[in-house]
């Protein structure tokens, strides 16, 4: 009977009933609009940056990325580029050879990444090939190189001259090569721009002398769920006390934590968020109470507990919260669908910004069951502590001052 | 013998602001099976003294016992257990629950006594027949009158077989035809169910059927009246 009061109450008063589930509906479409493309642009942008370069997860020996010095290259074994025949989730393996040399030409110097890479296997994940400006891709062991722009720009260079490498190799060699310009590439962000020189992996090989050794496997994943099962095979797969395996948060900690700062800029709005929805909710309840009052001296005063009173009222708001919370999610599934597959795409100087820094700038929304669930659920929980309003007021009710209102 | 008695019956409202004394020592006994008005001009204490009985409200000073309960002496909850078993109220204002039927309205109360659904549902329709409710049984109290609305809150008041039944201006909204009515149903339930009647009213066609009518002047009984039948 309780129940069947509690639903009655509900359809009593149809317009308060529609204000209060259009008004957790909307918050509940807001909130999860708003992770939705929070969370989906962040995925975008970690998903650009990873597969820029570094990939989801890399293996080196153990200790490497602390150093990062040539010294800490292992040797390329067979197994070891047939990781994706022990863990299906890695779609290739990308051997690497990286330390950093002297570019000169003429009386110009520079500091450079010199990167010996598999020309094919680079470019399944990094999009390597797109990003050529001018002049053609690397072929598997010629003697040529890539040179980003910004490299070919400080030391005047061009397609067709040569660029002249001087390193310390592999336990201190000498490591000294002049190799034709094949390609300029050009990278969004001013940092790789300035820096990058691609050699085909046996020719860096050879350049630091370290004929048949790698510094580091990248992965290529197709998306971050992959990383934790791939982790595990690794784990099983690899010796872990000759090499280390990491993912793109600890390979990218600044990533993580910018992501980390965003987060909890956001979790501001939300609270700011929560409380306008919170108090449109309160107010629903707060004039229901009021409104109510009498009759709730009458229900008491015929025999009804003030517990089983503040039950069928707690009742009444809870199934309103339910009722706006699964309009809301309803209402979120096209809309964040919608955006999922038409992204937000910015145009004009951001746009240019983010270009530059080698990110699409668009901000696709996420479609995850649980962003849905978890903003429906928060504003249901929102719902469910209010109603403990009205509970508190009957508790402390009396009978026959609300009986004279 | 289930009598109700109050012994210098005190009621202070505003006791720290500016005191006003509705009740100022009542001493009243009424017996079992009495029809009894309580009358007296607006503010001399009448709604008071059923809120005292009924246990609403409790007295400053003074002893109030109902069918030999002490009502100062039990907890909030025990007293809404008590009203629940023992007490029916009908309301100037009818107060029926908007979302239920007249004869969920009536099947309410009992309900909250846990009674099974069949006695439950005999009951209701036993008492809404009695009230002359049986085509209106499945009406909410908005698609009625005020006069049957009336006759609904005295059928739910009677559905728990209370002891006595306490009406705060039964008929003040009803028009003649209507408090006729009631009150012919209200003496015949008071004369075969043997429940005590208490009416607070200044409706003269109520003090004219009362067997016993008590007079409240200031907060204090002036004269007491037992008239036949």
């Amino acid at each position: 009977m309780l129940f069947r009061l509690a639903w009655r109450n509900i359809w009593r008063n149809k317009r308060r009933t529609a204000i209060t589930a259009a008004s957790i509906l909307f918050a509940v479409l807001f909130a999860t609009f708003m992770e939705a493309i929070q969370k989906g642009a962040w995925d975008h942008m970690i998903n650009s940056v990873v597969n820029y370069y570094y990939g989801y997860v890399q293996v080196h020996e153990k200790g490497y990325w602390d150093e990062q010095a040539i010294d800490k290259a292992f040797p390329l074994v067979d197994s070891l580029m047939k990781l994706d025949e022990k863990a299906p989730e890695i779609r290739e393996v990308l051997p690497r050879i990286e330390s950093f040399a002297l570019a000169s030409t003429g009386d110009h110097t520079s500091g450079v990444m010199v990167v010996g890479i598999d020309p094919e296997r680079e470019n399944s994940m990094t999009s390597l090939r797109d990003r050529i400006s001018k002049g053609k891709y690397l072929e598997d062991d010629e003697e040529a190189a890539l040179v980003a722009e910004g490299v070919a720009e400080n030391l005047g260079l061009s397609l067709g001259d040569t660029i002249v490498l001087i390193s310390q190799g592999y336990h201190g060699v000498n490591a000294a090569g002049k190799y034709p310009i094949k390609g300029l590439v050009n990278f969004g962000s001013p940092d790789l721009n300035k820096q990058m020189v691609y050699l085909p992996l046996p020719v860096a090989q050879y350049f630091y002398g370290a004929t048949g050794l790698v510094t580091s496997l990248a992965l290529k994943l197709d998306e971050q769920d992959d990383i934790k099962p791939v982790l595990k095979a690794l784990y099983t797969e690899l010796d872990t006390s000759a090499y280390e395996v990491m993912d793109w948060k600890e390979m990218l900690p600044d990533l993580v934590e910018a992501k980390t700062v965003d987060s909890a800029g956001n979790v501001i709005v939300y609270i700011i968020l929560y409380l306008i929805i919170a108090f449109g909710i309160f107010g629903t309840i707060l004039m229901m109470s009021k409104e109510r009052e009498y009759e709730f001296g009458v229900l008491i005063s015929i025999g009804l507990h003030r517990w089983q009173l503040g039950l069928t009222v707690w009742m009444e708001v809870i199934m309103l919260g339910l009722l706006g919370a699964l309009m809301g999610i309803l209402a979120s599934i096209p809309l964040v669908w919608y955006f999922h597959v038409n992204p937000l795409r910015f145009s004009g100087d951001y746009a240019a910004a983010m270009e530059k820094f080698g990110f699409e700038p668009i901000f696709p929304a996420i479609f995850e069951a649980h962003i849905f669930l978890t903003q429906a659920l928060l504003v249901f929980i929102i719902t469910a502590l209010l109603a403990l309003y009205p509970i508190f007021k009957i508790r402390k009710l009396e009978v026959v001052q609300a009986m004279r209102a | 013998m289930k009598v109700i008695t109050t012994k210098g019956v005190v009621k202070v409202y505003n006791p720290d602001k500016i005191p006003v004394k509705a009740l100022n020592g009542v001493d009243l006994e009424i017996k079992e099976g009495e029809f009894t008005a309580i009358v007296g001009p607006s503010g001399s204490g009448k709604t008071t003294l059923l809120n005292v009985i009924g246990g609403l409200d409790r007295p400053d000073e003074g002893d109030v016992e109902v069918g030999g309960h002490d009502i100062d002496a039990m907890s909030d909850n025990d007293l809404i257990d008590f009203r629940k078993e023992h007490i029916g109220f009908v309301f100037q204002a009818y107060n029926l629950i908007p979302v239920l039927t007249a004869r969920e309205n009536v099947e309410f109360v009992m309900l909250l006594q846990n009674r099974p659904k069949k006695e439950r549902r005999e009951r209701a329709e036993e008492l809404l027949r009695a009230v002359g409710l049986e085509d209106k049984m499945d009406k909410r109290p908005s698609e009625l009158s005020g006069g049957q609305q009336q006759r609904v809150a005295v059928a739910r008041a009677l559905a728990p077989k209370p002891d006595f039944i306490l009406a705060d201006e039964p008929t003040a909204n009803l028009d003649s035809k209507s408090s006729a009515n009631l009150l012919d149903i209200m003496a015949e339930l008071n004369r075969e169910e043997k429940i005590t009647f208490v009416f607070s009213t200044h409706d003269q066609r109520v003090i004219d059927r009362a067997r016993r009518i008590v007079t409240l002047v200031d907060g204090k009984v002036s004269s007491d009246e037992v008239r036949g039948e």
